[in-house]
């Protein structure tokens, strides 16, 4: 029983919102961009402040290659999108592919820095204020790449079955903005741990 | 004073029995922030009448009209059911109301900020007294750098003459968690944080002893760290530095009582100058039979509470980092006349 | 689901197994059930919050009382400022913003039903989490005890040296957990609001709830998030030897203090402002007028947001630091003052010239706006650094922010539950149970926190769980405490009430207080599915354009 007061349907305006998808997810980055900048903040509060142990400019290699990798990334999953939107599905599997690869080689490479840094340097946490900082900085950045990943490896299969369809556009941009989230912190990260902080 | 001052004045002294610093400027036992006896409290105490009497002016005028628009535009009981004229605003009236809360704003701020600057930027002058308190769960360790003087929980300081004023300098540094030196009638508090250095000053007008506690959060007995300042007269505060750095008086009388100080685990945290007993830990023993109470003010320092306190501390302050001390009858008995040597 | 049969005005749902209807309101989606259990739970852990405060202040009756232990009273002393921030006040107000937004806006759910399931469950286990710790948190003191380190935690005090076992980290864990919740929530009421509004609906047309759920789910966004950083810091320093909050590996026991109140400042807006939005649609529909500067309301609302983002350090006056920085917080502290008066004018210019009835709703806001006043001013009195030096950490402190959060939140929440209570139930709650409540609640607000003031004043500090006789603070507690047992008589008349009228309470029709908002166009209570057909407005107020078809707002707006 609602009776709206209606306006005669010639005159009325089109209706447009915001996607949902959209605005939830700019919402989650602008959550997940506080919880970084609290720790960039700590990171570089505590630059110089360590007593002991090893200094970044004595044990940081800057990753070049990695950071191309994960910053060139963005592109190719615009154009997977881009690809989907014009329902060129073959096309998309491939840059989505791509960006999976690329990622997973910044996953990898994270990895070997952080072997080399635990079993060569004996940098961990606990080390002195620029382990902790930098372990769990680069560290929660990292786990968010993770995070991309594996839903970049389920669209990868959702791909490979052949089950991905023009509709599912607007889904996968909305997972790209997280993932050029992702990569923008990574810039951010870069510049305080691998320029300012060195 | 205005009459905004004297009429918060008269409530807040109906309130709490304050009196006007003018009248009553000694130390009381009770330590409210309305009998200021130091400058950096007199600073804030005129300060909080100023902001109070700004306050007080605001409440009446919005309350009444608050109660005025209850009162004048209640729905009476003849009332014809018909809605009243819908005004949706004015944008006059709003601004009206905007600029008078920012004029406020800006008085507020200049008033505060001009005493941030003079409590935090006072200069110290060369003669003023340094003390370095050092907070601890749940104790306060005082030491006098220049003076060789190291005592804990009761803080003694020289009264100081507006004329020519001898200020004391409190660097405040913490050996385990945060904890906060508040004495309301000599000034504000200010925090003893670990790994930072904070400075608070102060200049009592007036000899006595002023009381006041820990104001952070520190842990179990964070409510039993209490404070005690004794401002002394000159001559006064000299002879008990005096007293003070001189090392522990020794008696044969009491070897036994020193034997089982010094053999049991008392000296992994207490001192006593002039003997093997240098633990840091709690607090400095030296002169212990100079102070007025025990446990930071939780016990007075008569014979029955110190032995109680060693014997079972727990019963004066539970939770408190001393742990009870497993002596025999006698060897307390030997230990308590040991103690009661150490003036 | 379909199984449930549509009501239908006066209808009677038939009977059905328990074990069905338990079932279908843990799976639920429907913003209106979720919402429910967020209040529902949310007044079980007021319920055992207030226990917990009442035991503290039996314990502060008079000097060196004997009723807990310090370490007991420590333990209340966190327990309930924690349980009342993060397991009362969060989750009600995220219940009654729930039920209502979609309502409101004309919508029939929120955006992301399932993640609003999720978001309520995780908080739900955030709290039970929290009061595991009773029996699961082993400690200093042996096995099951609460966290005791206060709600805002402290560093180093919340170091392993310092506190041993698990209880600070029930304490880390389950407000870490709970935060997913918040944040969840927080995503939901921005996306509902901003991209399911009915037709016509424009940003400037939808009501004052829906723009200050808005301005409070960006504050949740912004603000939760660095305590969930700070959390995850500090368990890393607990269990992983980092060294964030570590004084002795030359860590800053300070920068805890920043990330916290950088959350907890604005934390306390985010709790207000929905309260805000509860006056402001109570006060007009008892006023009989629209709400006074519309524009001007929304526009504060959203300055006081952002404004609290920058005032944080107010907490710290004490901390020492340099004199400037100490004037840029006393500065924005004031400065955030200015927005929030200029909504009590409104809320005053409201009323002005209108036709004031004083049912139980309005009788709370009534309450709320002279308490909120006070509370206000006394902010004013902390905001000044060096009063605040003498007032800081002290009893007055205690009395400021319970002021705010008694007197102003909990008021009004009082307040919407009376209001809104006819649409959910269907019933209209008794009237004179309703003053009742009022009258011996406000006897019991005023007598403890006015008087509460004092203590402050003459030097008591807060988290104490005893004091010195002598010290002139004896009177002043006594009678605090006995404050607190009105204080009680009065929320067991409120229960009572609810329960009695929700069971037997007359029928209250669809829209029992003549209001113009969109949800009394539906039954009471509504339809699982909200609106039969999707609402189109023209106005702010698209029931008084249907009442008044000669003089519709739409014309003047």
């Amino acid at each position: 029983m609602s009776e709206s007061h209606t306006i005669a349907q010639t005159m009325e305006p089109e209706w447009v919102l915001p996607s949902r998808g959209t605005v939830g997810m700019v919402s989650l980055i602008a959550a997940e961009s506080a919880i970084f900048m609290i720790f960039v903040v700590a990171y570089i509060f505590y630059i110089g402040k360590s007593i002991s142990g090893p200094t970044p400019a004595q044990v940081l290699e800057t990753p070049i290659f990695a950071s191309i990798c994960l910053l060139s990334s963005s592109l190719t999953i615009h154009f997977a999108v881009a690809a989907l939107r014009k329902n060129q599905t073959r096309t998309f599997a491939l840059w989505w592919f791509v960006t999976l690869a690329l990622g997973t080689i910044f996953i990898a490479e994270t990895a070997r820095e952080w072997i080399h840094l635990i079993y060569q340097e004996g940098l961990t946490i606990s080390t002195n204020l620029f382990g902790t900082t930098y372990y769990s900085l680069v560290g929660l950045h990292a786990f968010h790449v993770t995070f991309g990943l594996a839903v970049l490896l389920l669209g990868m299969i959702f791909a490979l079955l052949g089950k991905v369809r023009e509709h599912h556009a607007e889904r996968a941009e909305v997972f790209s903005l997280y993932w050029h989230f992702v990569d923008g912190v990574w810039v951010v990260v870069f510049t305080v741990v691998y320029i300012v902080g060195r | 004073m205005t009459l905004g001052e004297i009429t918060v004045w008269s409530a807040v002294h109906a309130a709490t029995g304050a009196a006007s610093p003018a009248l009553l400027v000694g130390p009381s036992a009770v330590p409210s922030i309305f009998r200021p006896a130091s400058t950096p409290a007199d600073s804030v105490y005129t300060l909080s009448i100023f902001v109070l009497a700004i306050c007080g002016a605001i409440f009446l005028v919005v309350a009444a009209l608050l109660a005025y628009s209850i009162v004048r535009f209640r729905r009476r009981a003849d009332d014809d059911g018909r809605e009243p004229p819908q005004v949706y605003g004015s944008n006059q009236v709003e601004l009206a109301w905007t600029v008078t809360p920012v004029l406020i704003v800006l008085i507020l701020f200049f008033a505060a900020a001009r005493v941030i600057h003079a409590i935090q930027q006072a200069p110290q002058p060369p003669d003023a007294i340094q003390v370095t308190a050092i907070g601890h769960q749940f104790w306060w360790e005082y030491r006098y750098p220049k003076l060789g003087v190291v005592t804990a929980n009761e803080l003694h300081v020289p009264v100081s003459d507006p004329a020519h004023p001898t200020p004391t300098f409190l660097t405040l540094l913490s050996a385990d968690t945060d904890h906060s030196f508040w004495v309301p009638q000599l000034a504000g508090k200010t925090d003893l944080i670990p790994n930072r250095i904070n400075q608070m000053w102060i200049d009592p007008h007036a000899t006595g002893l002023y009381v006041g506690q820990c104001a952070q959060y520190c842990g179990v007995q964070h409510a039993k760290m209490l404070l005690r300042v004794y401002v002394d007269t000159r001559e006064q505060f000299d002879k008990w530095i005096a007293g003070q750095a001189k090392p522990a008086i020794v008696s044969d009388a009491v070897s036994e009582g020193r034997r089982i100080f010094e053999t049991t685990s008392c000296v992994n945290c207490h001192s006593v100058a002039g003997t093997i007993a240098n633990g840091r830990f709690g607090p400095d023993l030296t002169h212990l039979m100079s102070r007025d109470t025990i446990a930071s003010g939780a016990a007075p320092n008569t014979p029955a509470e110190l032995r109680l306190w060693i014997h079972d501390p727990d019963a004066i302050k539970p939770g408190s980092l001393m742990p009870p001390m497993m002596l025999t009858d006698k060897e307390l008995d030997a230990l308590m006349a040991y103690m009661e040597s150490l003036r | 689901m379909a199984t449930e049969s549509i009501a239908l005005g006066a209808a009677l749902p038939e009977r059905r197994p328990f074990t069905e209807v338990l079932h279908d309101w843990v799976v639920t989606v429907d913003h209106k059930k979720i919402g429910l259990m967020y209040i529902f739970y949310a007044l079980f852990f007021l319920v055992v919050a207030g226990l917990e405060a009442t035991i503290m202040r039996i314990q502060l009756i008079a000097p060196n009382m004997h009723f807990v232990s310090p370490q007991v009273f420590n333990r209340m002393m966190t327990m309930h400022g924690t349980t009342m921030i993060f397991f009362v006040a969060m989750p009600i107000l995220f219940g009654m913003g729930n039920y209502l937004v979609p309502l409101m806006i004309g919508a029939r759910d929120m955006a992301f039903p399932r993640l609003n399931a999720f978001s309520f469950w995780v908080s739900a286990f955030g709290g039970l989490l929290l009061y595991f710790s009773f029996i699961g948190g082993s400690g200093l003191y042996g096995a099951g005890n609460a966290p005791d380190v206060g709600w805002f935690a402290y560093a180093p005090l919340t170091a392993l040296p310092f506190s041993r076992g698990h209880s600070t980290d029930f304490w880390t864990i389950s407000i870490f957990v709970a935060g997913f919740g918040s944040i969840g929530t927080a995503i939901n009421f921005i996306a509902t609001i901003l991209c399911m509004r009915c037709k016509g609906m424009t940003l400037g047309k939808m009501p004052l709830l829906a723009w200050l759920n808005l301005t409070m789910g960006a504050l949740v966004i912004l603000a939760v998030s660095p305590l969930t950083a700070a959390q995850l810091m500090l368990l890393l320093d607990r269990y992983l030897g980092a060294h964030f909050f570590d004084t002795q590996a030359g860590g800053s026991a300070v920068i805890w203090m920043h990330f916290f109140w950088i959350f907890g400042h604005p934390e306390v807006y985010v709790l207000i402002i929905p309260c805000f939005a509860f006056v402001s649609e109570i006060v007009p529909v008892f006023s009989r007028k629209p709400i006074f500067g519309y524009p001007v309301m929304v526009g504060a609302s959203v300055c006081i947001a952002f404004v609290s983002l920058g005032v944080w350090a107010h907490h710290m006056f004490t901390v020492g630091m340099n004199p400037y920085a100490n004037s840029f917080f006393v500065f924005s502290t004031l400065v955030v003052a200015i927005p929030t008066g200029i909504k009590i004018f409104n809320w005053i210019g409201t009323m002005w010239g209108g036709k004031i009835s004083f049912k139980a709703p309005m009788l709370f806001c009534l309450g709320f706006l002279f308490q909120f006043l006070v509370a206000g001013l006394t902010g004013i009195m902390l905001a000044s650094a060096p009063f605040d030096w003498q007032l800081g950490n002290s009893y007055f402190v205690v009395a400021h922010f319970h002021y705010v959060i008694v007197g102003g939140i909990l008021f009004t929440i009082f307040a919407a539950f009376y209001y809104w209570f006819p649409k959910v139930t269907g019933h209209m709650y008794s009237e004179a149970l309703a003053r009742l409540h009022f009258v011996l609640f406000l006897i019991g607000f005023h007598l403890t926190f006015d008087l509460m003031h004092i203590p402050g004043l003459l030097g008591m500090p807060r988290r104490i769980y005893t004091y010195e006789a002598g010290r002139g603070w004896d009177i002043w507690n006594f009678l605090i405490t006995v404050g607190v047992f009105f204080q009680i008589a009065g929320v067991l008349v409120f229960v009572s009430n609810l329960v009695w009228s929700k069971l037997k309470g007359p029928a209250a029709g669809n829209d029992p207080w003549d209001a113009w908002t969109l949800e009394w166009t539906t039954t009471s209570p509504p339809p699982h599915y909200n609106f039969a057909a999707e609402p189109v407005v023209r106005s702010r107020r698209p029931l008084w354009d249907l009442k008044h078809p000669e003089d519709p707002d739409w014309k003047y707006e």
